[in-house]
This record gives C-alpha cells, sequence and structure tokens, in this order.
C-alpha cells in the first residue's frame, strides 16, 4: 500500500531540521513513494509480471548561496544522517552563486486543489490479465500479425515538498496505461505498430479491444512501404507525433535555454513566431489532466499560461534560479510544462488532406535530430503519401529535414485535438519541407 | 557472505533459505541486490551549476519459468519485504513447474579494480578542475559564448544470491567526464561536445593536462560547425571515421542480434543465423572482456562470466547475444549479455563492447574513391526500429567530399538506412580500427546501460543523407 502524508511528513521535517542544525540557512527536500505493478503478455500468454516499491528523498541544501543536493532510496534515519552531513560537507565547499535560493515566499502555492489525479481503485493482476487477453485477441484476429505485446502498467504515487520557509505540501496520483505492439507481416518483410492508452482514473481507460485493433490496424496497413525520391513537399504530423512541436518549443523557451543564449528563439518574446491564427496554452489545473500539478517542483503556484497568443510568443517556461538570472518571476514551470496544447485549427482532418493535390503524412519519426540552437532539424520518418485527399502507399526509410523557425511560420493545424496525452495537439501541415530518399 | 544484511532484520543465510523456497519450482531466477553511489557536479554559465551525490541500495528478486518473468522489487532489504516479494513472484508463477538450472560458468579473471572514483579524487580538486576548463576554452576568445562542463562518477556493488546459496559479486567503478562548448560567429551558434570515461580513476584520464585535449576537441568541432553548410538530401556514399561512429554497427546491426528479439522472431534477422549478412571483409564482435572499457564487465547482472562474442565473421552471421533466459529458449548458452540498469529492472540481452574489426584499406583510398558524398566523423545518437530493420544516426561533424576531395563541413543530418542490408553496402574496411572514447550509453525498452563501440574507417556504398539542400 502507498504511504500516507503523514509518514512523508515526518521525512522531510527530520530532512529540515538535521540540515538546518548542521548549518544550512535554507533547505528544499522532496519525499516520494510510489507503488507500481505492471503484466506484460506476449502472442496471448503471460509473459512478465512486475510490482516495484520505492521510495525517493531529494534533498537540497543551501548556506547564503551555496548549494548542493543528495538522493537516495534508503528512508532510514541512519542513512540520512550520514548523507545530510556529506551534503552540508559539499555545500560548504560549493562555490557560491548568487542566482541560487529558495522560491520567493510569495509566489508558494497557498492551497491545494483536488485536481481528481487519484483513483484508490486497485486493478489486482488477474484483471490486468484478462484485459490483456482481450487486447492480444483483437490484435492477432488478422493473420498478417505474427506478433502481439501487450502490457497494462498501475501506478500510485504520494509525495510530500516542503522548504525551510514553511511550505509543505502534497498530495496522491495515480496513473493507468495499457498499450499494445502489434509485429505484421507480408513476404518476409516485417513491420510494427502500437497503440497506448494512460489516465488518472481506470474507468476512463479505452476499451481493451480499441487498443488492440488500432495496433494491428496500423501494423498492416504499413506493409510494403515504398522509398520515395528526394523533394520538397508539404508534411502532414499524425496527431501521435505532432505534439513533438510542442516539446520543442518547451525547450526552446524555458528559462534555463532563454538565460544561457543556447535556443533559437533567444530575443523573440513578444515576437510573432507562429501564423497569427495559432494558440498555445500550457494549463494545469485540468481535472485528471496526466499533466496537471498544483505547484512545480519548487512549490511555486502554477497557473494557467498562454505561451503563444495569436502567433506572437507571449511567455518563457520559468523557474526561479533561471529567472533571477532573466531578471524574472518564476511563473511555477520548474520542472517544465503541464498540460500543454494547441488550440483547435478549424480545417477538418478531410479538409487538411484535400488542401494540396499531394503531402506526405508521417506517422513515426526516428533519431534525435533537433537542435534547440540552432533550430535545425532532421530526422527519420515513416508514414504515406497522400494522393487527393487519401492515403495511397505506406513510405519508410526517409528523413524530413527544415529549420524550426520556418517550420513554426508554416504550421496549419486541424481542428481533432484531443488530450490524450499530457502535451496534445491536432493534426498538422507543415508547409514546404525537405523530404530525402532515393 | 552478502554485504548486504548488515543493518537489516535478516541474515544471509535466512536470505538464502527464502531464495531456495522461492525457486524452487522455477527454471531459474535469483536474488539481485545492488548498492550505487553516484555523483555529478556541473559547471555551466561561469558557475557550478549543481552538485549532487546519489545513493541507492535494493534489491531485485526473479522468478523464470518457461517464458514467463516475474519480478519484485523493493528499497526495503528487510525480512517482511523479501518475503512479500516472494508471495508475490511464486503467485505469479503457481500454475508453472520448472527444474532450476544450476549452472552458471567460475571466472578468475577481471577487468577493472574495485575502486570508488567518487572517493578517488577529491571535491575540491573537481570544482577547480572545471573551474579550470571554463578558464580554458573561454580563455580561446570572445567567440565562445557558452562553456558546459561535468563530472559523472559512480561505483556500484552487486551480489547475486542464486538458489542453493551461490552468491556471485562485482564491483564496478565508471566515470565520464564531458565538456560542451557553444561558440558564436557573425550571429551564428553552433556546438561542440567532446568527453572521455570508463571503468577506472578520473584521474587516469585527465592527468597530464589530458583535460585539455578534452577541451580542444569540442572546441575544434564547434569551429568546424560554425563554417558548415546545407547539407545534402538524397542518396549518396558515405565515409565513416573510425571510432564513435560505430554507433552505426550498434544501431543498424547490434540491437537485431539480441537474442530476446529472435527468439521472439521480431527481429529482422531472426531468420538469417549462418547466411551473409555483410560484405566480405566485415567482422564484427561483442566484447565484455576489454579492460577498464565502458562497456565491459567481469561478470553480467545475471553472474555469467562475460566473453568475445563474435556476432558477423566475414559477413556471415554466427551468434546472436544471450542472457540466461533466451539462450534456454533458444537451446544456446549466455553469452555474459544479460544486463539491467538497476535493480529496478529486470535482465535483457544487451551490448556491451560492440567493434568492427580493422580491414586493409587507408582512409586516403575510401575518401579518393568517391565522387560525391560526404565523410561522416561524429555522431550525436542513434535510433532503430528492429523489426523493419530501419535506422537513424545523427551527424555531428561531417564534411562533402567532391571528385575524391573532402570539401566544406556540412551542418548535422540525420543519416538514414535499413539495418539488413547496409553491411552488405560496405565496400571498403579500413586498416585504422578505433575505440570510441568511452561515452556511450544505449537504451531499451526504458533502461539505460553503459556501452562501448569500435571501428575503423568504413566505406559505405549507398545511404540517404537527410540534408535540406536538394
Amino acid at each position: 500500500m502507498i504511504r500516507d502524508q503523514e509518514f512523508l511528513k515526518d521525512i522531510a521535517s527530520y530532512c529540515i531540521e538535521n540540515s538546518k542544525k548542521l548549518g544550512a540557512t535554507d533547505v528544499g527536500v522532496k519525499v516520494i513513494h510510489s507503488v507500481s505493478e505492471n503484466v506484460s503478455f506476449r502472442n496471448k500468454k503471460l509473459d512478465e509480471s512486475n510490482r516495484a516499491d520505492s521510495f525517493a528523498v531529494n534533498l537540497t541544501t543551501y548556506i547564503e548561496k551555496k548549494k548542493s543536493s543528495i538522493n537516495s532510496s534508503d528512508l532510514s534515519k541512519s542513512n540520512l544522517e550520514k548523507l545530510i552531513e556529506r551534503c552540508i560537507d559539499a555545500t560548504k565547499i560549493t562555490p557560491s552563486d548568487e542566482n541560487n535560493s529558495l522560491p520567493d515566499k510569495d509566489l508558494m502555492s497557498k492551497e491545494i486543489r483536488d485536481l481528481n489525479l487519484y483513483d484508490e481503485t486497485h486493478y489486482p493482476n488477474d484483471k490486468k490479465i484478462e484485459f490483456l487477453k482481450k487486447v492480444e485477441e483483437t490484435a492477432s484476429t488478422d493473420e498478417k500479425i505474427i506478433n502481439t505485446e501487450a502490457g497494462f502498467t498501475e501506478n500510485k504515487n504520494n509525495f510530500i515538498l516542503a522548504n525551510s520557509n514553511g511550505f509543505l505540501g502534497g498530495y496522491k496520483t495515480s496513473n493507468f496505461s495499457s498499450s499494445c505492439v502489434a509485429v505484421s507481416r507480408i513476404n518476409g518483410a516485417m513491420e510494427r505498430d502500437y497503440e497506448f492508452g494512460s489516465t488518472r482514473f481506470l474507468e476512463d481507460m479505452m476499451e481493451p479491444e480499441e487498443i488492440g485493433k488500432i495496433a494491428a490496424d496500423k501494423a498492416i496497413k504499413k506493409l510494403g512501404p515504398k522509398k520515395i525520391k528526394s523533394e520538397r513537399i508539404g508534411v502532414i504530423f499524425d496527431k501521435r507525433i505532432s505534439k513533438g512541436i510542442l516539446s520543442t518549443l518547451a525547450s526552446a523557451i524555458s528559462a534555463s535555454a532563454i538565460a544561457r543564449g543556447t535556443s533559437f528563439l533567444k530575443d523573440q518574446i513578444n515576437s510573432e513566431v507562429f501564423p497569427n491564427s495559432i494558440n498555445i496554452i500550457d494549463d494545469p489545473k485540468i481535472e485528471k489532466g496526466l499533466g496537471s500539478q498544483n505547484f512545480d517542483s519548487e512549490g511555486v503556484e502554477t497557473n494557467s499560461l498562454k505561451l503563444v497568443e495569436n502567433g506572437i510568443l507571449k511567455n518563457y517556461l520559468i523557474d526561479t534560479y533561471y529567472g533571477k538570472k532573466l531578471n524574472l518571476k518564476s511563473n511555477g514551470r520548474s520542472g517544465g510544462t503541464t498540460n500543454l496544447y494547441f488550440e483547435n485549427g478549424t480545417l477538418s482532418f478531410k479538409d487538411l488532406l484535400n488542401s494540396e493535390k499531394k503531402f506526405l503524412y508521417i506517422t513515426e519519426t526516428i533519431g534525435h535530430g533537433g537542435n534547440i540552437i540552432t533550430g535545425d532539424y532532421s530526422v527519420g520518418a515513416s508514414g504515406f503519401m497522400v494522393e487527393d485527399g487519401e492515403l495511397t502507399y505506406p513510405v519508410s526509410e526517409i528523413t524530413i529535414a527544415g529549420n524550426f523557425k520556418e517550420m513554426f511560420k508554416n504550421i496549419t493545424l486541424a481542428n481533432d485535438l484531443e488530450m490524450k496525452y499530457s502535451t496534445n495537439a491536432p493534426t498538422l501541415l507543415i508547409n514546404q519541407m525537405t523530404v530525402a530518399g532515393k | 557472505m552478502s554485504n548486504f544484511f548488515k543493518e537489516t532484520d535478516i541474515d544471509t543465510s535466512q536470505a538464502e533459505a527464502i531464495v531456495t523456497e522461492t525457486l524452487k519450482n522455477c527454471d531459474d531466477g535469483e536474488l539481485y541486490l545492488e548498492n550505487h553511489k553516484s555523483e555529478s557536479i556541473v559547471l555551466d554559465d561561469n558557475k557550478i551549476k549543481s552538485s549532487t551525490y546519489n545513493s541507492d541500495q535494493g534489491y531485485g528478486f526473479r522468478a523464470v519459468t518457461g517464458e514467463v518473468v516475474a519480478y519484485s522489487h523493493s528499497n526495503d532489504i528487510s525480512k517482511e519485504s523479501l518475503r512479500k516479494s516472494s508471495d508475490n513472484l511464486k503467485d505469479t508463477l503457481k500454475s508453472k513447474k520448472g527444474t532450476y538450472n544450476h549452472e552458471i560458468p567460475k571466472t578468475n579473471s577481471k577487468y577493472y579494480e574495485n575502486i570508488n572514483p567518487i572517493e578517488s579524487k577529491t571535491f575540491d580538486s573537481k570544482i577547480d578542475l572545471l573551474k579550470s576548463v571554463n578558464n580554458y576554452l573561454r580563455s580561446k576568445g570572445s567567440i565562445v559564448n557558452q562553456v558546459t562542463a561535468n563530472f559523472l562518477g559512480e561505483h556500484k556493488s552487486i551480489e547475486i544470491i542464486r538458489s542453493d546459496n551461490q552468491i556471485l559479486k562485482d564491483d564496478r567503478p565508471l566515470v565520464r567526464f564531458n565538456v560542451s562548448v557553444v561558440l558564436e560567429k557573425d550571429g551564428k551558434k553552433e556546438t561542440g561536445v567532446y568527453g572521455v570515461g570508463g571503468r577506472q580513476s578520473y584521474d587516469d584520464y585527465l592527468k597530464d593536462g589530458s583535460w585539455k585535449d578534452v577541451c580542444d576537441e569540442a572546441f575544434r568541432i564547434a569551429n568546424v560547425n560554425l563554417e558548415s553548410k546545407s547539407a545534402p538530401a538524397g542518396e549518396m556514399k558515405v565515409v565513416l571515421g573510425p571510432g564513435w561512429p560505430a554507433i552505426l554497427i550498434h544501431e543498424a546491426i547490434g540491437h537485431g542480434l539480441e537474442g530476446d528479439f529472435n527468439r521472439k522472431k521480431t527481429s529482422a534477422f531472426h531468420s538469417l543465423m549462418g547466411q551473409q549478412v555483410a560484405s566480405e571483409g566485415v567482422t564484427i564482435v561483442d566484447d565484455g572482456t576489454l579492460h577498464q572499457r565502458r562497456g565491459s564487465l567481469t561478470i553480467d547482472d545475471e553472474g555469467t562470466p562475460t566473453e568475445n562474442t563474435v556476432l558477423i565473421e566475414n559477413g556471415i552471421l554466427k551468434n546472436y547475444m544471450q542472457d540466461r533466459l533466451n539462450a534456454r529458449l533458444m537451446g544456446t548458452k549466455s553469452t555474459g549479455s544479460g544486463r539491467r540498469e538497476s535493480y529496478k529492472h529486470v535482465v535483457l540481452p544487451r551490448m556491451r563492447n560492440t567493434m568492427m574489426l580493422s580491414g586493409k584499406y587507408s582512409q586516403d583510398e575510401m575518401i579518393s574513391s568517391v565522387d560525391k558524398g560526404i565523410f561522416a566523423v561524429s555522431f550525436g545518437g542513434g535510433q532503430v526500429d528492429i523489426t523493419s530493420g530501419k535506422f537513424v544516426f545523427n551527424c555531428t561533424e561531417a564534411y562533402e567530399i567532391n571528385n575524391g576531395k573532402i570539401g566544406s563541413p556540412i551542418k548535422g543530418a540525420t543519416l538514414i538506412g535499413d539495418g539488413p542490408s547496409i553491411l552488405k553496402e560496405v565496400s571498403l574496411v579500413g586498416n585504422d580500427m578505433k575505440l570510441d572514447p568511452g561515452i556511450g550509453t544505449c537504451g531499451k525498452a526504458g533502461q539505460g546501460v553503459p556501452v562501448g563501440v569500435a571501428q575503423p574507417s568504413i566505406l559505405i556504398n549507398k545511404m540517404t543523407v537527410g540534408g535540406t539542400k536538394l
């Protein structure tokens, strides 16, 4: 069972008190307990069952403007005592940095709202097994599917975040996730695809049959891909990957990248970065949201932010340290974005596909080819050709390349946004990217 | 005797009894205990950005019967916790019956010393060195826009308690020293990154000012990239430099030759054993026995001594990399490739140091044979889809080749290829095999483990270069 708040509070207080006794002027601490149970199936047979019970304590001590941290999984007081001593010793000899400090008191979260992030339902392993049987049963109906894997994970988490300025807060969260990977084969060549569902509450989980069917359909559709010729073409990003554009934006507007001068969006605040139809929002207070939180990883209150309004970059993602460097107040984004999404576009998915005679529709990218400093982008890709609004044949072993600065300005959004992950985007089109193939 | 039960309510023989009792009807399994200490000290933007010390300890209890793996892990090493895990494993496998395989090879070899690199260099001297790195790089002129340098050191002690009281132990040091520099010239910014490391103390890599070589190399790469032009797009010849570019081998071939994917028949290589999968002259091994290398292990995370496994010999596929479970199910022996990131993770067959051995050609011969292509010297990361066989990696230093001559540097581009066919496109194998500097981490199923790679220069007849210039 997940440990209660009192247990975690006791450890947090112990860490703060002992650190102060040994000379810390400020202290921040997080204590976490999580229990996770996972069952996985392969080809309709039980493959793995895994139970994890993990504690963690993350402690940061300050002596004036000097700072050092320790992390440990052993919560025994004898261990913590030794580690706190070690942390203080390291703090004493770490050079000071004028920007090191706890967050301003008036920015701290004052009340904890119940955002409906915890479902106490326990889904026993035999139920998970029943669920997975259904997933795989549906996934393997077609004889072109030669291999299926499915998994179900249940996660319960509780934490306390505290600091020596009197902040103390924490709450339980839960997560249920299920996935299916299907491998299809034709003429000796194989393709793989997947479907994945993740929710705070068990009752919101997709039906097992739906997960299995989507994974299998997608894997079958990919069979027999062609490599196309190199060309300049409009590229449509499937919803599964279009959210990656937002993750890139998030990295590029993090206060750390801006303060260090290592972002292609440096000095672009209040400038037009996207077409004027585009709005991008980061909202931490969505009920049951996968990225929802009451406060950020420093305890600072987080509220909804319009990062991009009518195409104009309005806000950076700011934590305490880099905020001080930039002379800006933290906006509760230590630890990054929360529920980040594009507001819906106006075109339907169908109209988007029909907006030109020919597109490349990308369903998967591989590699880490985005450079936040220069904005250059080049990744491996696979997907489909779109001709006259129809997906005509699968495409693979190609790359797509461009520069984020221009890509951002050439985005057209469809109106099919779904809140399925913590970062969400509708299907989107980027006009004119370079595709390298044959 | 185990070192893990000293301050607990359980002793070695009681733990052994629980292990033996839990695994009595299983094919395999063990109690894996781990104590992991690590540190990270980062200098960034002229300041010591963070200094962190991590101390983690726990166990992973595994029972295996047939194809089923039951696993339970916790950082609470106590009688109650072990009992709970034991019940959990027995419950998962209650309908199965196996026969425990007691056989595990022994070794007297050791590929690294039991030192703790965190303690073998003082905190002060690490901070001083980071400051020296910053000053040294910034003294190279005002084009130096940003400097990041960091120490990552760790010491991991593991014990594996198998049924009938066999205890296998290993102590593993690991360090990495990294420098990243951003240069700015005429409004253009570019990065250069370089690092060194392995299973020794920091000073083995940094003494006599050799840290300056690391800085110089990072600076050189960034400087080259400042002059870079748009990369070409399309299929062309590619010459890969020696050393770290062997992550091509790791992605294109290595993952596809891991036992699990072949047992499950999801690897593009699963039906190719004994067949020609590479050009003649191409030999690839995965070696866990190189002294002090990042990917080396005295024993793997199941207790099997590592070895030098021949994967491809003169173009013919010879072996897969195996852990105990996949070896048993495929009727072969573990190659000492069973690895896990930590006690929180199940064992998977993984690479160690993956190397293509030298051939007979010089790099000059390769470059002069290319009319139009690229010469790739260094890479960032790579990724593979083992089912379709498609793999990518990103160039961080590359040049055009025109009419047999190296031309201008080109911007970072992704290269994409097909794993099962790429090695047949290798037309020349160089005589200059080099190990990477000790910086690789391989990710699989959410688990990161340290690995090494090596290769000579090679000429690939045809690969797709993902630039923007048509």
